[in-house]
């Protein structure tokens, strides 16, 4: 069915401002190339503030459900983070030269790309690294602190100007950081420490970032664009030169930690992550003799002016055309605590829950902190988690209707949701592996 | 139309919008262009005292207030050339395009006007100033310094101002981005939507990324004469020159776009991409990256080698980059290197970095339209490790049906489009 046919769909300029959407879900796709293939997800890496690696996330999304976060209130005043976890940096990235070149930003990715080539067993074989597609969404990399700290110090006193600035600048900063702070090398960086030579692109665009680079992955492997993707992304929250830009934005949780789906719209605590999935068509994986761990059958990126309930229509159209049949569904949600919009988001989730369609989700930057570009990764992986182990886990905010158990072995299916602070909504279904 | 697969079928181009410090408009700067002018000049915008590198190829009115900012030049200069090339290609309507909306852009961050904005209206000591005080300071009143920051900013704000559909992209593969963002709109085309517009955008030249360029010694030092500085494939070639520009194509699947009578200026063919991943800031040796890259879009193409007559090189004038591109270029066509011509229009506009891919496309298109090679100029000492014919100082006319250009991105991620006059293959 032609996406542009579907009634529901509305163009930009009416009231409400939804897309029509050409990028909606589809499980069939009309067009030049006809090709559909069966997208299955066939390895996966995250390390975060609950750890290292896929064991190390379920027991730490265990600890949060119990009361245990994960928050650090004390070393970036007056925003709370949530640091990484137990990240063994020489075990990730042994070379020091390759460690030096990077900051934790892209020390996070390097990790979870490393965790996801092993699970997929592509690790160290260099012809299927050789047709391994990249696909990073992530920021700029780490400032120097100390340098500017200094040169502010200095700006604001007597002999502040141009020519002190440049002075100070061409004497302090250290040349190869720069090389740390671009975001494309963030996919060099997996390239050059994982043997990856086949093609790269980095994704920019806070959270929409993160679902585009799935999203075109997906879209490519389902036309026959290419057969095999390694698509991840990373935040690192324990950094000061982030958050002055959201801080601006009036984003930032800077009071008392409250309940997710409950916090004002400065609610936002960033999370440090490294999350990267193998994706790849069935019929690859079957000829190399790769496992799935689930299968991507929808993913689709929304959008529409903010405008109240517009978000929530733009999610409802993309869920109209999952058209999934009633029973247990589980949502991993991306809800990034902002009030307004983790609010919209929270309603139009529950909203879901009709006709048999019983919704339990789960707003995971409770446990882990919202992570921008690599958010939507980030829980895709969580998702797959769950599909695993065909449970989900405890909720994590615990009077929260919304976030209802599910019966362990009932979960066969898990939709992620992806809203971003200021723009885009996100949906991915995943579904258990035969 | 064409016998190869529908995976690589053509599309055609029917806009294209450009400015560079060459000037403004697609035939402006193509004029410019192939009267071997340059846009390089001494910096003007800020004091360049103590620096080693004191010329780039700013774009200046714009209409934007002073001191401007990376992510308002960009977005002025995006606009710009999105509006002229939807403008050309007719397609749509005014805030309706009926396509997704691919961006190649700089990182955005708060550049120093911003932090000291926020540093000097922070309350405490003010004898010393921390990131703790700036936080301070964006707590109160500075709603104006978030959005406009954001990353994605440039690419939100093109798709609600022209209606493009679905999530813009916002793509980043250093000198290669521009190509990157083609290439998405390629794809998203060949996959089945009708039209994709693909802009790459660069407004970055402000005094903290000449100095981090000209740290890594990546920078041009030649200041006295700076229209001069810019030296691809030259003996005394010794860096690059920054400078900002942008452009935009209209991208149309060529069946649509020929039946629905466009003016098609030309046509991509195929597109190659190959991750270098020996060095942070070197190629292989081997030259294997850029042989792939190049090989894979000729491929994509449905062609071979000896059927590129022009290569619009990437040519930044870096020592480094100019040698491997050559061998790169003898490795792969062989003898065929001997007939063909390269040429770099970083010798004129200078290396205009997230954007370059898509502005040189530009001209690479032009150049097929009108049978026209535009020049390397600067090129007084010829190189002769080189061994190729890079249309040295003057523009030459030249019918050709097949052109490749190459965009080689500081971090080993390289990128080639293959152009046509006609749909070929």
């Amino acid at each position: 069915m032609d996406a542009r046919a579907k009634p529901w769909a509305k163009p930009w300029h009416d009231e409400g401002g939804c897309f029509s959407d050409f990028d909606s879900v589809s499980r069939q796709r009309q067009g030049v190339l006809s090709v559909t293939n069966e997208v299955w997800i066939t390895g996966g890496g995250m390390v975060s503030a609950l750890g290292d690696g896929e064991e190390a996330q379920w027991q730490g999304l265990a600890r949060a459900a119990a009361g245990e976060l994960a928050i650090d209130s004390r070393s970036f005043p007056p925003f709370h983070i949530f640091p990484i976890r137990d990240f063994d940096l020489d075990r990730h990235i042994p070379r020091k030269g390759d460690q030096r070149a990077m900051g934790p930003l892209m020390h996070y990715g390097v990790a979870a790309a490393g965790l996801a080539l092993a699970e997929a067993g592509i690790a160290g074989d260099a012809a299927l690294l050789g047709r391994t597609h990249l696909i990073a969404a992530v920021g700029p990399g780490e400032r120097d602190e100390a340098v500017d700290e200094q040169i502010m110090t200095l700006m604001m006193g007597e002999s502040a100007g141009a020519a002190l600035l440049n002075e100070q600048l061409s004497n302090n900063l250290r040349p190869t950081l720069f090389l740390a702070q671009l975001p494309n090398l963030f996919a060099a960086n997996v390239a050059i420490v994982h043997g990856l030579v086949g093609a790269s692109r980095t994704f920019m665009g806070e959270e929409s970032a993160g679902i585009d680079a799935a999203r075109v992955a997906f879209e490519r492997l389902a036309a026959g664009q290419g057969e095999l993707f390694l698509v991840g992304g990373a935040l690192n929250a324990s950094r000061r030169d982030m958050p002055s830009i959201y801080h601006c934005g009036g984003l930032l949780l800077t009071g008392p930690v409250g309940a997710l789906w409950d916090r004002p719209k400065a609610g936002i605590c960033f999370g440090s992550v490294g999350a990267f999935l193998v994706m790849e068509t069935r019929a690859h994986a079957e000829r190399r003799g790769a496992r799935p761990l689930a299968r991507l059958t929808a993913l689709s990126a929304g959008r529409c002016r903010r405008l109240p309930g517009a978000a929530a229509a733009s999610a409802d159209r993309q869920w109209r055309a999952l058209q999934l049949a009633p029973g247990p569904l589980a949502v991993i949600s991306g809800a990034c605590g902002s009030g307004p919009i983790t609010r919209e988001e929270h309603d139009f989730l529950a909203g879901l829950a009709t006709d048999g369609m019983t919704v339990a989700a789960r707003g995971t930057a409770a446990a882990i902190g919202h992570s921008m570009e690599a958010s939507f990764l980030a829980n895709l992986f969580l998702a797959i988690s769950c599909l695993r182990r065909r449970c989900l886990f405890a909720p994590l905010a615990a009077s929260e209707a919304l976030e209802r158990r599910l019966d362990d072995g009932t979960v066969d299916r898990v939709l992620v949701t992806g809203w971003g602070h200021q723009r885009g909504e996100g949906l991915a279904c995943l579904e258990a592996a035969a | 139309m064409t016998g190869r697969q529908s995976r690589s079928r053509a599309v055609a181009v029917t806009g294209i919008g450009i400015v560079t410090s060459l000037g403004a408009g697609r035939e402006e700067n193509w004029r410019q262009l192939a009267a071997g002018r340059s846009g390089i000049r001494r910096i003007a915008r800020f004091d360049t005292a103590g620096l080693r590198t004191t010329i780039g190829g700013c774009v200046d009115g714009l209409g934007l207030e002073s001191p401007s900012a990376a992510p308002f030049i960009s977005l002025a200069m995006a606009r710009a050339v999105a509006a002229e090339a939807i403008g050309q290609a007719g397609i749509g309507e005014p805030g309706r395009f009926p396509g997704g909306l691919f961006v190649a852009a700089p990182p955005l961050e708060h550049e120093w006007p911003q932090r000291m904005r926020l540093a000097e209206r922070a309350p405490g000591d003010r004898s010393r100033r921390t990131y703790a005080d700036l936080f301070t300071a964006a707590g109160q009143d500075s709603g104006d310094l978030h959005y406009d920051f954001c990353n994605g900013m440039i690419a939100d704000r093109l798709a609600d101002e022209l209606g493009t559909e679905g999530s813009p992209i916002t793509a980043n593969t250093a000198c290669a981005s521009g190509a990157t963002a083609i290439q998405l709109g390629v794809e998203s085309i060949r996959r089945g939507a009708t039209a994709a517009l693909a802009v790459g955008t660069d407004g970055s030249l402000q005094v903290e990324a000449l100095i981090r360029f000209s740290l890594l010694a990546a920078l041009s030092t030649a200041n006295a004469v700076p229209e001069q500085a810019a030296k691809p494939f030259a003996k005394n070639r010794d860096g690059f020159v920054m400078a900002e520009g942008a452009a935009a194509l209209v991208l149309e699947d060529a069946e649509s776009a020929t039946a629905r009578g466009a003016e098609i200026i030309g046509y991509v063919l195929g597109c190659g991409e190959a991750a270098d991943n020996f060095h942070r800031t070197r190629s292989n040796p081997s030259g294997d990256s850029i042989v792939q890259s190049m090989e894979r879009a000729i491929a994509d193409a449905g062609l071979a080698p000896a059927d590129i007559a022009y290569i619009n090189a990437h040519g930044t004038g870096t020592p480094e980059n100019d040698k491997m591109e050559a061998l790169g270029v003898h490795r792969l066509f062989g003898q065929h290197a001997e007939r063909l011509a390269i040429s770099a229009n970083k010798s004129m506009i200078g290396h205009t970095l997230t954007a370059a891919g898509a502005v040189e496309a530009s001209f690479t298109l032009l150049a097929l339209r009108d049978g026209l090679l535009p020049p390397t100029i600067n090129h007084v000492l010829a190189d002769p490790a080189i061994g190729l014919d890079v249309v040295p100082n003057q523009a030459r006319r030249a019918a050709a049906e097949f052109a490749l250009s190459n965009s080689f991105g500081f971090g080993g991620q390289n990128a080639s489009l293959v152009f046509g006059a006609t749909p070929g293959g």
